[in-house]
């Protein structure tokens, strides 16, 4: 039923309840409830409230400069656009970086996925996992995880911070650096910079392990919440490797139907509009990406790390493929569907993304100077990575002057859309239908949302500009209540 | 050795009056000043408490949207806040994160410059580069003051909404 709560039959005789915006979320998005008299869901959809307009801050700007340039598009992913931007980059200038330059990008992008998935586990989720869905709002945040777990709190820390210093040794810079560049990377590893980085790596080791023990405590312990919260089947998209393993720099597309059958694969992603089409749809400025086969009803699909846990055949580091077979056998086998799922999933490719950090530091590769690579001039360029939240695509026409003439960019938010639109009309369903609305029940949708760790992309956080405003509007349209709680946390009505 | 001042300017550059904070440290760089360390990001997350450490001074700059041209300037407290539930986190919640985690955060001020408009693509606009003229004097003489009471005298604003609830 991927569809129903998405409109209304009558939507004038209804009370809108809005929660804007979702905190934890990076950007600006939205959801708005549609109840009846008897607190009834009758709709229930998320939004995105800010046009973005990537686009066309892109257009215009020499091709050189656009791996630097889209690192401003997002506050907390830079490296992935970065990263993605390049390997497009790549094709315009007609080289395949060198072995030593795809194992540094490699190990950067590691770092990314490690502090983005330590970042999302342990400071915007964890709180909810460990205190509860509903508990009390004042201690379901990173403060009170500081003062009832500090050791939990501090390892988030560390681990964070671990992965931006990979990213700095790797792009030159804490942000904006400038390490990669088209066809290769400008940069190497330093000898000392290695050991520097290899000092700490047991340590992260170890806590990414211990990570991945814990939520799978947590999901174990109450495994009917978990499974069954905002949980539905769908589809799963992914990159993998030429062998099925697990890839999250590079590979071909693979897309899975709710049943594990295969939909398409090992597809090459520079003709990605062959297999994907995006659906505009007039309350929402994000577009709903759908696979072309399956139409725009059954087409849509989830991407990020519960997808590529399904969709891989293994992962080719040990320690992060026996935790992919524990979840596996959890599951039941199958892909395991749970909304909730992605947490213990973001948790393996920690892990995994620990492991690979380390073998990549035993490489001498990293030391070498061949590190670029060209050949003939191309107009068109596609890149496509794993990004932390999912698949990651960026696509480039640039003319004859070496000018962006047109860019289209889908970033795994996107992708997820329609399945978050679907987790919250689930969790509507199952919790708020028919219930008095407290801060806790809707936290209940905001939980469904953040399993996603969306991320709209808004890196303005200028002092005042993020107020939380709650609206109650009753059967006549007329505002009842009202609640603002602004950036400070204070509420006022 | 750890510089005995951090000044952490935060913004994105590419967001109209968002770089406020990184085009003042571009500033301060070029003055090639002794006993200081600057560092930028795009916003503020926990792990930043770190850069805290074995530090007797700490300045933050943010664009404001809401504070009085062209700057406001205070001093900080620690403050849990709603913004721990963000991939966005202000400088008070940073101390106490820090303070919960570390102990006794280093003394810290807080530079808001006032602001205008925060599109994408969009260049400084012209209200935001005056404050930053205005903001940038200040900068140079905090820079060139080193006691607590001279910087003291720079306050701008007794903010309440830094103080501890």
């Amino acid at each position: 039923m991927p569809f129903e709560l998405e409109t209304a039959a009558n939507p004038d005789n209804l009370q809108r309840v809005v929660i804007e915006p979702v905190t934890r979320v990076e950007g600006h998005g939205k959801v708005t409830l549609l109840l009846d008299a008897d607190n009834r869901v009758h709709q229930a959809r998320f939004h995105i409230v800010e046009f973005r307009g990537f686009e066309k801050f892109i257009q215009g700007r020499p091709f050189t400069e656009v791996p630097v340039l889209v690192q401003r598009l997002c506050g907390i992913c830079p490296v992935s656009h970065n990263l993605a931007a390049s390997k497009a980059m790549d094709m315009i200038v007609g080289g395949t970086p060198p072995p030593a330059a795809e194992k540094l990008r490699r190990l950067m992008h590691m770092g990314q996925i490690l502090q983005s998935h330590a970042l999302h586990f342990f400071h915007l989720s964890s709180p909810d996992l460990l205190f509860g869905f509903a508990a009390d709002a004042g201690k379901r945040n990173i403060a009170g995880l500081v003062a009832d777990f500090p050791d939990i709190a501090r390892q988030g820390i560390a681990l964070r911070r671990y992965g931006q210093e990979v990213i700095r040794l790797t792009s030159g810079k804490r942000v904006h650096g400038t390490g990669v560049i088209p066809g290769g990377m400008s940069r190497n590893l330093s000898q000392d910079d290695r050991d520097y980085l290899l000092k700490e790596i047991d340590q992260v080791l170890r806590w990414s392990l211990d990570a991945v023990k814990l939520i799978k405590t947590i999901y174990s312990e109450h495994a009917d919440l978990y499974n069954g919260f905002g949980s539905y089947r769908s589809s799963f998209m992914s990159l993998v490797r030429e062998d099925g393993a697990m890839d999250l720099y590079h590979g071909g597309l693979r897309a899975r139907d709710e049943h594990g059958q295969t939909i398409f694969d090992h597809v090459d992603y520079s003709r990605y509009w062959d297999y994907i089409h995006e659906e505009v749809k007039s309350w929402s400025y994000m577009k709903f990406p759908f696979i072309r086969s399956h139409g725009r009803e059954e087409g849509w699909y989830r991407v990020g790390p519960l997808a590529r846990i399904n969709n891989c055949d293994f992962i080719p580091t040990p320690l992060a493929d026996a935790e992919r077979k524990t979840f596996k056998e959890f599951g039941g086998g199958s892909a395991t569907h749970a909304t909730l799922a992605y947490h213990w999933a973001r948790m393996i490719e920690m892990l995994h993304a620990a492991e690979a950090i380390e073998e990549l530091l035993y490489d001498d590769d990293l030391l070498s100077d061949d590190l670029l690579n060209t050949g003939e001039r191309q107009l068109r360029g596609v890149g496509v990575i794993e990004a932390p939240r999912g698949t990651l695509i960026h696509h480039y026409r640039i003319n004859e002057d070496e000018q962006i003439v047109r860019a289209n960019l889908i970033v795994a938010t996107t992708h997820n859309n329609q399945a978050m639109n679907e987790a919250i009309r689930q969790v509507a369903l199952q919790y708020l239908d028919g219930q008095q609305l407290t801060e806790g029940l809707l936290n209940y949708i905001e939980v469904a949302i953040r399993a996603f760790d969306p991320c709209l992309s808004c890196a303005t956080h200028a002092v005042g500009k993020m107020p939380l405003e709650v609206e109650l509007i009753d059967a006549e349209g007329v505002m009842t209540q009202r609640l603002i709680k602004d950036s400070d946390g204070r509420y006022r009505t | 050795m750890t510089a005995p001042l951090l000044i952490f300017g935060y913004g994105n550059p590419s967001r109209g009056d968002d770089a406020l904070g990184p085009l003042l440290l571009q500033r301060l760089e070029t003055l090639n000043l002794p006993h200081l360390e600057l560092l930028t990001d795009f916003q503020l997350q926990v792990e930043h408490a770190l850069d805290l450490q074995n530090r007797e001074r700490v300045l933050f700059i943010d664009a404001s949207i809401s504070c009085t041209a062209p700057y406001a300037f205070s001093r900080l407290r620690p403050q849990k806040d709603a913004s721990y539930t963000s991939h966005v986190m202000s400088p008070m919640a940073v101390l106490h994160a820090y303070q919960e985690l570390y102990g006794k955060p280093p003394l810290t001020y807080f530079l808001k410059v006032r602001g205008k408009s925060f599109e994408l693509g969009e260049p400084l606009s012209s209200e935001a580069a005056a404050n930053l003229e205005a903001a940038f004097e200040l900068l140079q003489k905090l820079c060139a003051k080193s006691s607590l009471p001279e910087w003291e005298q720079f306050v701008t604003v007794f903010d309440s909404s830094v103080l501890p609830r």
